[in-house]
């Protein structure tokens, strides 16, 4: 008989987790649930892994002003997020939010469900480089990851035999913005998707600081630092990204797209987004 | 389901459930337990069990979510309200009666869900815009009414406006489908939800080779250790171990014999109580994969394996068209074009996987599944179980969609042979994966043609070349080879035409019928080529279809003269208006975009309602019984496109009987209670057994008035009444008949008796003949808006002409348009099923509410003179245009002619680069 956990404190879920470091953790169930359907069609069984299911720990929810940094509780959805009021630093991860799987998925899947399934198209996931944000663990001890160095690889994170407790993204001014590339409206993985954090002058129009990032293109979503740093101390609008911005990145042939698609596409949503900060600046102005 | 007892909150009542923690909450709420009087909750539905098509949406506080991905436990202390609240929640009430009254529900395995998500956002926006509802019901996927309707019901609920009444009319009228309001609140039985609590689960082992032998273990070992009440193989089937669609085509088996020949076809199955945690990667088997044969190439080239020994050539059959001198036709051209075209699998991808149920009556096997096709599944049931017809039964549940997948048997056979081999009830319900891997699929084609036009841009010579990949096992592949030569040059007048296919065998997924068999991607070759010939004459592309035209007189390249209801003329006069002002729009645009370019297509079609050249006859029986209750015996499978409200509407206004209460009986299609009305396919249901109808309703009136003995056009009216109703005759009531006296004793009624049979003729060698009683035909315009840096199209707008001779339901034939439309906007731009790739409804992308624009309908009614009131199908014509007209527009917008579909974004943009670089 399989094992299910459903603890009410953290250090409860630690210590089960402890005793079965195999446990499979569950929060939202929207990417355990139908990897389990995938694993029974291909021959397998359903639901029988053992499961922790940390969806009724309280210290895990909300959203917080913590000085100096904002909090996102690792049970926040994406439907919290949407309604959280939060600066315009969040614009971009709220219009990821948006356009994560339908409204069901909105109100059931989380945040931190996103970051540890860690899939190349995970939405959040360029949404929070672009926010430096930092992944909150509990692993015996409590510490503190930057989002690049939690994900290490294609759906491959640090954390084994720990929870993910929340997200810090440390406050800053600015606007975030996000583009997503898919085959349909509703209900699609991306093909490839761009988020940004810019802090602008207003009286100028001067980019203080860009915090650019890609995701479904390369293993693990990738941060533009080439770019951003062309982009610190010019005018929105004044400078255009270049193929050579985007070098870094690794896309690949699947269903979807193939890489050269990926890369121009990319390429194309990255320069969008500019052109996006360049007019909301103007609009602001 | 073994496990603890949990307390949930559902629809208002506190109850204890049988569930462990991770038993989704779908699987919970449907299960039921009669034991905690717990009902089962079936009007939750599932789809894909994975979130990717919401039909099981629920509230859960309030918030829309999937059931199928919501533990058990997290369901504790909070409030489910599901579909099953219809009646007490004032706002899903609103819903109900909207989405019955507009034609929002076709199927209906949507619907639950549909009404969930909608009733989701009213909950936190009273006063929804359309984006919005297209936000919240963007999560649930539809597969038959391209949501349009379903949004105009949520705007209308959300309004403080009275809902309309639902109709009950006659012909002409917008008389709301008699499964609607079922449909709505939940209560309509699909395949799974049908099945009794006791029956035994069946799981099927499949192959993850396309071709490999195999070799099994110990099979009793691995059934005693599970306490399975049986495992199955070839050997245990006790009749002939095939099936098929032809009488000379059985060639697919139950279980495989020694090697398999397509990725997921069944090798055995397991039966036993409880089935779901057998690990099936640990079943006894092991598997020697081959080389398989992929692609038409792959089997045409010299020495390709044979995937059926008796067919070297890997070549099913062959389908041909000739008319005129082809190479005088050309000749006689000053423009000819020619191009390949190419299309790929394409799956139905109907919301309800399927799934079915078999059991013992006496001696007789009962066998009840979603089908489109009840007397065919019973031919391929005795045979393969050995039996006489008379010893088996089949009794259609709802049909949560087809579109022509679910006219071949799936689920059907090994129901049987189960059943056979245990003696106890049985039961079987495909996932998703399993639907999408096992059963049939679009073909795809790949398509060589070339065509001629005059100076005028008159069409002096049509020639296609089509091969269509049919996969492992025949299926429909000869229906596709037949049907295409004769519709390939369009609804043209041509005088010099050579059409060839072949239906080409290969190790992959079989493919079969799907909306329109072949045509839609014969369409797609042939339209482009009108717009190659406008091109190179300089001439508008509505103008060069106008000129050539099928009208009524003309003989088409079969040799059949048009009598009547020819209406193509009519559908483009009707969209000429549209055509020029979406060209003007365009114009206008263009002028100051770079990137994104605007583009208008036009494309048109014509389809043959009913089977190619064969006899396909209907029989329908009605009865009036004592109480006054008229009841259709019908035997035409109601798949949601509506026929059941359409024979309905039929008899009403044949009958003539004021006050009459027309019913269809419950269990329409029963192989036993009904008479044989043939398949739900070939958009013939409205014409062939909508005349049936029309003949048992005269039958039936002819009996009563000479009861009544009294002349033909006698008004009569019915008065219901205890113990009896009455039959009052004339304008002036001159004459009560009590039932009871006309209606003997122990007699279900006055029977009325109908067949049809289209009228047609077999096609000689070149295709000559009249393979069709009549034709429907239609133009279509899609306005589309494509982003020339990403390679991505956005549909603005389509426009639809349809002939469909007389709509005896103008609503339902919009709601066929409609979704018609949606799969054709599919077909064109996301569709594109690969084995061992796009196996779920995540990776298989089919158009959500999102996806589909504003739709503009033009209903022409040319009567055929032999349809019931003039009526013709739409079915299948609904589908055909879109994919070529959206073609059309791409190539306006960017000067780029796209032959192969899907148009993936990745696909349109790198024909955009090679086009730049030619420039």
């Amino acid at each position: 008989m399989a094992s299910y956990h459903r603890p009410t404190d953290l250090s409860e879920a630690l210590r089960i987790l402890s005793h079965e470091p195999s446990l499979r953790i569950l929060a939202g169930a929207t990417d355990v649930y139908p990897a389990w359907t995938g694993a029974q069609a291909t021959g397998g069984s359903r639901g029988h892994a053992d499961v922790l299911d940390i969806s009724n720990i309280a210290e895990l929810k909300g959203i917080a002003d913590r000085g100096d940094h904002w909090w996102l509780g690792a049970l926040t959805t994406w439907t919290d997020i949407v309604r959280a009021d939060l600066p315009p630093l969040f614009d971009g991860l709220k219009a990821a939010a948006r356009e994560i799987g339908g409204i069901q998925i909105q109100n059931r899947g989380t945040i931190a469900g996103n970051i540890c399934t860690a899939s190349p198209a995970g939405d959040s996931i360029p949404c929070l480089l672009a926010l430096d944000a930092e992944i909150e663990c509990a692993e015996g001890r409590a510490f503190c990851l930057p989002l690049a160095h939690f994900i290490t690889g294609y759906r491959k994170i640090v954390l084994d035999g720990g929870i993910v407790t929340g997200i810090r993204v440390p406050k800053q001014s600015g606007r975030g913005h996000f583009l997503k590339l898919g085959a349909r409206r509703y209900l699609v993985i991306s093909i490839a998707m761009v988020s940004g954090t810019f802090d602008i002058d207003e009286a100028t129009g001067v980019i203080r600081t860009a915090r650019i990032a890609v995701g479904a293109c390369s293993a693990v979503a990738q941060r533009l630092p080439q770019l951003e740093a062309r982009l610190t101390g010019t005018r929105t609008g004044a400078i255009k990204p270049t193929s050579d911005d985007l070098a870094h990145l690794a896309p690949i042939d699947d269903v979807r797209a193939n890489a050269d698609y990926r890369r121009a596409a990319a390429l194309q949503l990255v320069s969008d987004l500019l052109d996006q900060v360049a007019m909301s600046h103007r609009s602001e102005a | 389901m073994s496990g603890d007892a949990i307390r949930l909150s559902v629809d208002g009542i506190d109850g204890l459930f049988n569930a462990r923690s991770a038993d989704t909450l779908a699987d919970v709420l449907r299960a039921g337990d009669t034991s905690l009087e717990q009902k089962p909750r079936t009007g939750t539905k599932i789809g894909c069990n994975a979130g990717d098509c919401g039909s099981c949406t629920v509230l859960l506080d309030d918030e829309a979510v999937c059931a199928c991905l919501v533990p058990a436990a997290q369901a504790i202390g909070r409030k489910v309200v599901t579909i099953d609240s219809w009646h007490s929640q004032p706002e899903m009430r609103r819903l109900t009666e909207a989405f019955t009254a507009l034609g929002a529900a076709q199927c209906g395995i949507c619907t639950p869900g549909m009404i969930g998500a909608a009733y989701g956002l009213l909950k936190h926006n009273t006063k929804p815009t359309r984006r919005e509802i297209e936000d919240a019901i963007g999560g649930v996927l539809c597969r038959c009414t391209g949501y349009i309707k379903i949004i105009d019901a949520i705007a209308a609920a959300a309004g403080t406006a009275p809902i309309p009444v639902a109709l009950d009319g006659g012909v002409g009228t917008n008389t709301a489908s008699v499964n609607s309001a079922a449909a709505a609140r939940g209560l309509l039985n699909f395949a799974a939800d049908a099945i009794p609590s006791a029956a035994l689960e069946i799981r099927v082992i499949r192959s993850p080779h396309a071709r490999t032998t195999f070799t099994f273990g110990d099979l009793d070992a691995f059934a005693r250790k599970h306490s399975l009440e049986a495992t199955l193989t070839a050997k245990d089937v006790p009749g002939q171990n095939s099936f098929g669609i032809f009488p000379n085509t059985k060639d697919q088996p139950v279980f495989a014999e020694r090697e398999t020949r397509f990725r997921g076809e069944a090798v055995a199955a397991i039966v036993g109580p409880k089935l779901a945690a057998i690990d099936l990667s640990t079943f006894p088997i092991i598997w020697t994969p081959l080389p398989p044969v992929t692609g038409i190439d792959a089997a045409l080239a010299d020495g390709a394996h044979a995937i059926h020994a008796h067919l070297p050539d890997n070549v099913l059959t062959r389908g041909n068209l000739k008319t005129g001198d082809i190479a005088r036709g050309h000749a006689e051209g000053i423009a000819t074009v020619e191009g390949a075209f190419e299309t790929g699998f394409v799956e139905h991808a109907y919301i309800e996987p399927e799934a079915g149920h078999a059991w013992l009556k006496g001696n007789c096997v009962q066998l009840s599944a979603c089908t489109q096709a009840p007397a065919m599944d019973r031919e391929d049931v005795f045979r393969v179980l050995g039996l006489p017809a008379s010893l088996v039964r089949i009794i259609p549940t709802a049909c949560g969609g087809g579109f022509g997948g679910k006219l071949d048997v799936s689920v059907q056979p090994i129901l049987a042979v189960a059943l056979w081999n245990t003696g106890k009830p049985v039961s079987l319900v495909y996932s998703r994966t399993e639907s999408m891997i096992a059963t049939t699929k679009r073909h795809p084609a790949r398509i060589t043609a070339k065509a001629s036009a005059d100076k005028d841009g008159r069409l002096t010579a049509y020639e296609m070349s089509g091969d269509f990949n049919t996969g492992a096992y025949a299926s429909w592949g000869p229906t596709v080879a037949n049907r295409v030569p004769i519709h390939a040059h369009g609804p043209y007048k041509v005088q010099n035409v050579s059409n060839r296919t072949r239906a080409v065998l290969t190790n992959e997924t079989p493919a079969g019928a799907f909306r329109g068999f072949g045509v839609p991607q014969s369409a797609i070759a042939n339209e482009t080529l009108m717009d190659d010939l406008a091109e190179k004459l300089d001439l508008d592309r509505w103008q060069i279809r106008r000129i050539n035209a099928l009208r009524a007189g003309d003989a088409t390249a079969s040799g059949q003269v048009l009598v009547a209801s020819a209406g193509l003329p009519q559908c483009l006069d009707a969209l000429k208006n549209a055509w020029d002002k979406a060209l003007s729009d365009a114009a206008t645009h263009n002028a100051g975009n770079s990137r994104h370019k605007r583009g208008v297509g036009i494309a048109c079609m014509w389809y043959g309602c009913g089977n190619t050249a064969l006899s396909n006859p209907s029989r329908m029986r009605i009865t009036l019984d004592r109480d006054g209750r008229v009841t259709i015996w019908s035997g035409a499978v109601d798949i949601g496109q509506g026929i059941s409200t359409i024979l309905v509407q039929i008899v009403r206004d044949t009958l003539q009987v004021n006050g009459a209460d027309i019913n269809v009986c419950s269990a329409v299609g029963d192989t036993t209670l009904t008479l044989d009305a043939g398949k739900t396919s070939a958009s013939r249901q409205t014409f062939v057994s909508g005349n049936a109808a029309k003949r048992a309703a005269e039958n039936l009136r002819a009996k009563l008035l000479h009861f009544a003995n009294v002349s033909a056009d006698a008004p009569l009216t019915l008065e219901r009444g205890n113990p009896t109703a009455t039959l009052i005759v004339g304008a002036d009531a001159e004459r009560r008949l009590p039932l009871d006296e006309i209606v003997p004793a122990g007699f279900d009624g006055i029977e009325g008796i109908g067949r049809y049979d289209p009228p047609t003729t077999p096609l000689d060698a070149n295709g000559q003949g009249v393979p069709y009683a009549t034709y429907g035909f239609a133009a279509q315009i899609a306005e589309v808006m494509v982003d020339t840096a990403l390679g991505l199209t956005k549909v603005l707008h389509i426009h639809a002409a349809h002939d469909v001779g007389r709509a005896i339901n103008p609503m339902q034939v919009e709601g066929q348009i409609h979704g018609g439309i949606a799969q054709g906007l599919g077909l064109a731009l996301m569709e594109e099923f690969v084995s061992g790739k796009t196996e779920n409804l995540h990776d298989y992308l089919i158009p959500t509410a999102g996806d589909i624009p504003p739709i503009t309908t033009y209903i022409i009614e040319d009567p055929d003179p032999e349809g019931p009131f003039g009526a013709k199908g739409v079915g299948e014509p609904a589908l055909i245009a879109t994919a070529p007209a959206i073609l059309g527009a791409i190539r306006h917008a960017t000067g780029v002619t796209m032959r192969r579909v899907p148009v993936l974004p990745h696909r349109l943009w790198a024909a955009l680069q090679t086009a730049k670089l030619v420039v």
